[in-house]
């Protein structure tokens, strides 16, 4: 299948090309396709402008934080990049976003296989509970009806749950329901479910939110592996955890109207440096 | 686009994933081939009629779409193509009947409806005579009297134990909960029954409007209570702690606060109880005695009720007796679909 | 750490006597229920007990309803075998009928359809459930019947070989299987509603989390929907079959009550122990009405027993999901 092989040129025998790509951080550089390029986004929900011209390039192999008050539309926006926005009844959408200089909206393209190119993992962990830990990592396979062998679905699971850094605690009961695992743990299953269908994005929409500051420093030290060989980017209201995270950040604003982005740029430089105003009042803890 | 777009003008909203009318014309084209098959199909074999149409069509539209997603996509595209074309399908199979039963009725119905059946009885005409003698003011009448008697028994009955579920949450109600869903599942003929046996066979008490609506409450409780939880467990437990908190006691903040909040929705309750014992005929034929003539003492002496009426009429078979029948249908339908509709604009609106 | 902790007060209040009249007079009404319910029970038990005692448990397994009476003393090889089969059998047809129809159709508008399609159905579907049963008797037999024999003697035909559709004589009017479509019509709104109900139960972050996976539609339903769904939807299919067990006039109007199983469902011969008590109760003498009330009370436990396994089921579900 079409998706599978192109996924499968990311695979971890590859790693170490993509480690090297990263650590020159030249956007574009292959194996990791050309990066997610998002045009003009404006996202409504029925009338209501939710999210107005937004432009952000995301280069492959680097992680973006995207931060900003409660209703700046980040959130938005990041469901905007593997079309999870279209499912709110009202929603509508103007712009492009370019996966690989293929626009993703564009017509005669298959939504889903767009999004397992792009994985997502949410807020609040949601493990399917109907399944096991180890039918959880591969369901992304079964839901997509990707052929894989039998014998190669074994080597799948341990190797998406050892990137997702949760082999350890779990190697002896992969049997086990989903449930039984702690909410932080469950999060780490969710990612290595989003890995097995091999994307070449992640997105995580405050994937810490829900979690102690123990399951948060273990899933950071996961996003900094995963960063080598995909492409990041992730929502978040913790700006130290932006800070330690990310590469580039892109601080989003709403003055009561739509969101915008107000700034972005290197973390390092939005945090010490900040050219406008109001990120300099976000950053410093003066609002939001 | 991009280019000749001004700066700082936002562009209009679209949804790129809705489907654009060009995108459907496969799947149209398809579907009258498969249309022009089918009638190709029944032609050449001894295939004969709508039904042979129907049995050839979907079939054949299911698996065209099935084939043409195969080929476009992959299988599991097909499948969601496949299962979905089921779903239309069996929809079909739901609106046919309604469609067909509301068809009938009107159709059939109409063709005995005249004003002198809403002023007339049948003492003086026989179920076998012309539509033009003898009308259906008795059999009206018997059920006007039966919803009374049925509303003025059940509705305090339902409402309180819908408020003991809701307000009082005693250590039964857990078990009261359970009792009223069994209590909606009894059989219509079961309630006729116990009614009989219990007050009929027991007590002097004879057949007459009031033991009818004895049997039907028993099949009205259960609706209203479960209508009036729906719309009391609505009422935000603010407005409760605010009553308390002002130091009414229980019983004034249920009184005027929490019953009053929920009147529109109670009421609703009440029609949505009507509308199910409105037309109920089995228990009828134990506990209603049936009679021909206007019997304008509800405690006293055999009622009729619309349901009976229609009953007589289709058992006895001829032509006029089950014309009889359709018209008393469709009298029973207006007034339900009535009650439904009031129910339907009062009621709460669900989310 | 237990030994500085202070012992719990217990929290009370001299409720005021409007309260306590209140309180239990709500309560009382309550337990109204139970009372009617126990009562239905006793009143049928009561009335027929003597002829449980007279026939034993022969009265439920006996097929033949034939009574001599003499001199005001009567007994009979009366039992309610071959009603009770047929009720059975009618409704069982009726639930293969209806519950594909009613999932597929539940599914359909929860995630399928577009609103207003959604919003035209539910009005169809609550219609359905308004319509009076004898609607459905007087329209199964007037519309349907003339129909549905014709399709009888085609399956009949057509798929003979297989065992279902088999029949000694071609005689296809007023069979098991006319009543069970009338009762499946009946049955599917309640179906229907109770797994439209439980789908939209669904939790939404699984789902979404399907979606992002690469999920379609259907592969979303089968990996989330379906396996949460299920038991709610066994439960409905219970309380449908509980509504198809009591159902009278419907039935009455288009089976051919015959006394003696017959489980060919495309033959003209069925049974049905509510439309069997309303067909006697005209020229019925003093222990054929006992006999008839001793049938309700089956009739009444059959029901009672469905609609409590329905009931455990569903709220299995719904506790499984919150």
């Amino acid at each position: 299948m079409e998706t599978s092989d192109t996924a499968k040129k990311t695979t971890p025998n590859s790693l170490a090309s993509v480690a090297t790509a990263r650590s020159q951080k030249k956007p574009g550089t292959a194996p990791l396709g050309s990066g997610l390029e998002a045009r003009k986004i404006h996202a409504w929900f029925g009338k209501h402008l939710a999210l107005k011209d937004v432009s952000l390039d995301f280069s492959s192999g680097t992680v973006t934080a995207l931060i900003g008050p409660s209703g700046c539309g980040k959130s938005t926006f990041i469901r905007t990049l593997n079309r999870m926005h279209e499912f709110i009844p009202s929603a509508a959408f103007a712009g492009e976003v370019l996966l690989d200089n293929e626009d993703i909206y564009g017509s005669g393209v298959d939504v889903t296989k767009i999004r397992l190119q792009i994985g997502m993992v949410f807020q609040k962990p949601n493990p399917f509970p109907s399944m096991s830990i180890g039918e959880n990592v591969l369901s992304g396979i079964k839901l997509a009806q990707l052929n894989i062998p039998k014998s190669e679905q074994n080597d799948l699971v341990e190797d998406c749950l050892i990137r997702a850094g949760l082999w350890s605690e779990v190697k002896d009961r992969l049997d086990a329901h989903g449930g039984s695992l702690s909410g932080g743990q469950q999060q780490r299953l969710c990612i290595a479910r989003s890995l097995a269908v091999k994307p070449k994005v992640l997105l995580m929409d405050e994937p810490c939110s829900a979690l102690d500051p123990g399951s948060t420093l273990r899933i950071e030290e996961t996003i900094s592996q995963l960063s080598s060989s995909m492409t990041i980017i992730i929502v978040t209201h913790n700006m130290q955890q932006a800070a330690r995270v990310s590469d580039y950040t892109a601080f989003f604003l709403s003055d009561g109207g739509p969101g915008e982005v107000i700034e972005v740029g290197p973390t390092s430089q939005i945090f010490t440096k900040p050219r406008d105003q109001r990120t300099e009042n976000y950053v410093s803890g003066r609002f939001g | 686009m991009a280019t000749t777009q001004a700066i700082g003008a936002i562009p209009a909203p679209t949804k790129p994933w809705v489907k654009r009318p060009l995108q459907r014309v496969p799947s149209l084209a398809l579907g009258v081939t498969a249309l022009l098959l089918a009638g190709l199909i029944v032609e050449v074999t001894p295939l004969k009629g709508k039904l042979g149409y129907f049995i050839v069509f979907v079939p054949l539209v299911t698996t065209l779409q099935y084939l043409l997603a195969r080929m476009r996509a992959s299988r599991k595209v097909a499948e969601d193509v496949l299962v979905s074309s089921l779903m239309w399908t069996a929809a079909f199979f739901v609106f046919l009947p309604t469609a067909s039963i509301l068809a009938t009725t009107v159709t059939k119905g109409l063709q005995g409806l005249r004003f002198s059946i809403f002023t007339d009885t049948m003492v003086s005409a026989s179920f076998t005579d012309p539509i033009e003698m003898g009308g259906l003011l008795h059999a009206l009448l018997g059920t006007a009297y039966l919803i009374l008697l049925s509303v003025i028994i059940s509705v305090p009955l339902g409402i309180l134990t819908a408020l003991y579920l809701t307000e009082i949450k005693g250590p039964g109600s857990g078990f009261i909960q359970f009792i009223v869903q069994a209590m909606s599942g009894v059989p219509s003929v079961i309630a006729g029954l116990f009614v009989f046996s219990a007050v009929i066979l027991t007590t002097p008490i004879k057949a007459s409007s009031l033991t009818g609506s004895f049997a039907l409450a028993i099949l009205m409780v259960p609706t209203v209570t479960r209508t009036s939880q729906e719309v009391l467990v609505l009422i935000p437990n603010d407005l409760r702690e605010a009553g308390l908190a002002l130091g009414a006691t229980q019983w004034k903040t249920v009184a005027l606060v929490v019953v009053p909040a929920a009147r529109s929705g109670l009421i609703t309750a009440v029609i949505l109880g009507v509308a199910r014992i409105a037309g109920e005929t089995a228990p009828l034929l134990f506990v209603l005695g049936g009679t021909d003539a206007l019997n304008q003492n509800p405690f006293n002496g055999f009622n009729s009720g619309l349901p009976l009426y229609i009953w007589k009429g289709f058992l006895i078979g001829l032509p006029e007796s089950v014309q009889r029948a359709w018209t008393g249908i469709l009298v029973l339908l207006i007034l339900v679909l009535v009650l439904f509709t009031i129910a339907r604009i009062f009621g709460p609106k669900k989310g | 750490m237990s030994n500085t902790l202070p012992v719990q007060r217990k929290i009370s209040t001299k409720p005021r006597p409007s309260d306590v009249a209140f309180r239990g007079i709500v309560t009382s009404f309550g337990f109204i229920n139970l009372a009617i319910l126990t009562l239905i029970g006793a009143f049928l038990l009561f009335r027929g007990f003597e002829v449980f005692r007279v026939e034993g448990f022969s009265f439920l397994t006996d097929q033949r309803w034939e009574l001599t009476e003499e001199s005001g003393v009567s007994s009979g090889n009366i039992g309610i075998g071959a009603m009770l089969v047929g009720t059975l059998l009618a409704a069982l047809v009726a639930l293969i009928v209806a519950l594909p129809v009613s999932v597929l159709t539940a599914l359909m508008l929860n995630f399928y359809a577009p609103i207003w399609i959604r919003n035209f159905f539910v009005t169809v579907i609550d219609l359905m459930a308004a319509f009076p049963s004898i609607l459905f008797g007087l329209w199964g037999f007037f519309v349907l019947m003339p129909s549905a024999e014709y399709w009888a003697m085609l399956l009949n035909r057509y798929l003979g070989w297989f065992p279902v559709f088999q029949v000694d004589q071609p005689f296809f009017t007023r069979s098991p299987f006319i009543a069970g479509l009338v009762l499946a019509i009946m049955i599917i709104p309640i179906i229907t509603s109770v797994s439209r109900e439980v789908f939209s139960q669904a939790p939404l972050d699984r789902i979404q989390a399907a979606y992002s996976l690469g999920a379609n539609k259907w592969s979303m339903i089968k990996a989330v929907v379906l396996p949460f769904g299920a038991n709610g939807v066994v439960g409905g299919a219970m309380l449908g079959l509980g509504r198809a067990f009591g159902e009278t006039v419907a039935v009455y109007t288009v089976l051919n009550l015959v006394y003696s199983i017959n489980l060919q469902v495309l033959f003209g011969a069925g049974g049905n122990v509510a439309s069997h008590i309303v067909t006697r109760w005209g020229e019925a003498g003093e222990y054929e009405v006992k006999a008839l009330l001793a049938a309700g009370f089956v009739l009444f436990l059959l029901t009672l027993l469905v609609n409590f396994m329905a009931d455990w089921v569903v709220k299995r579900t719904v506790r499984k999901g919150r």
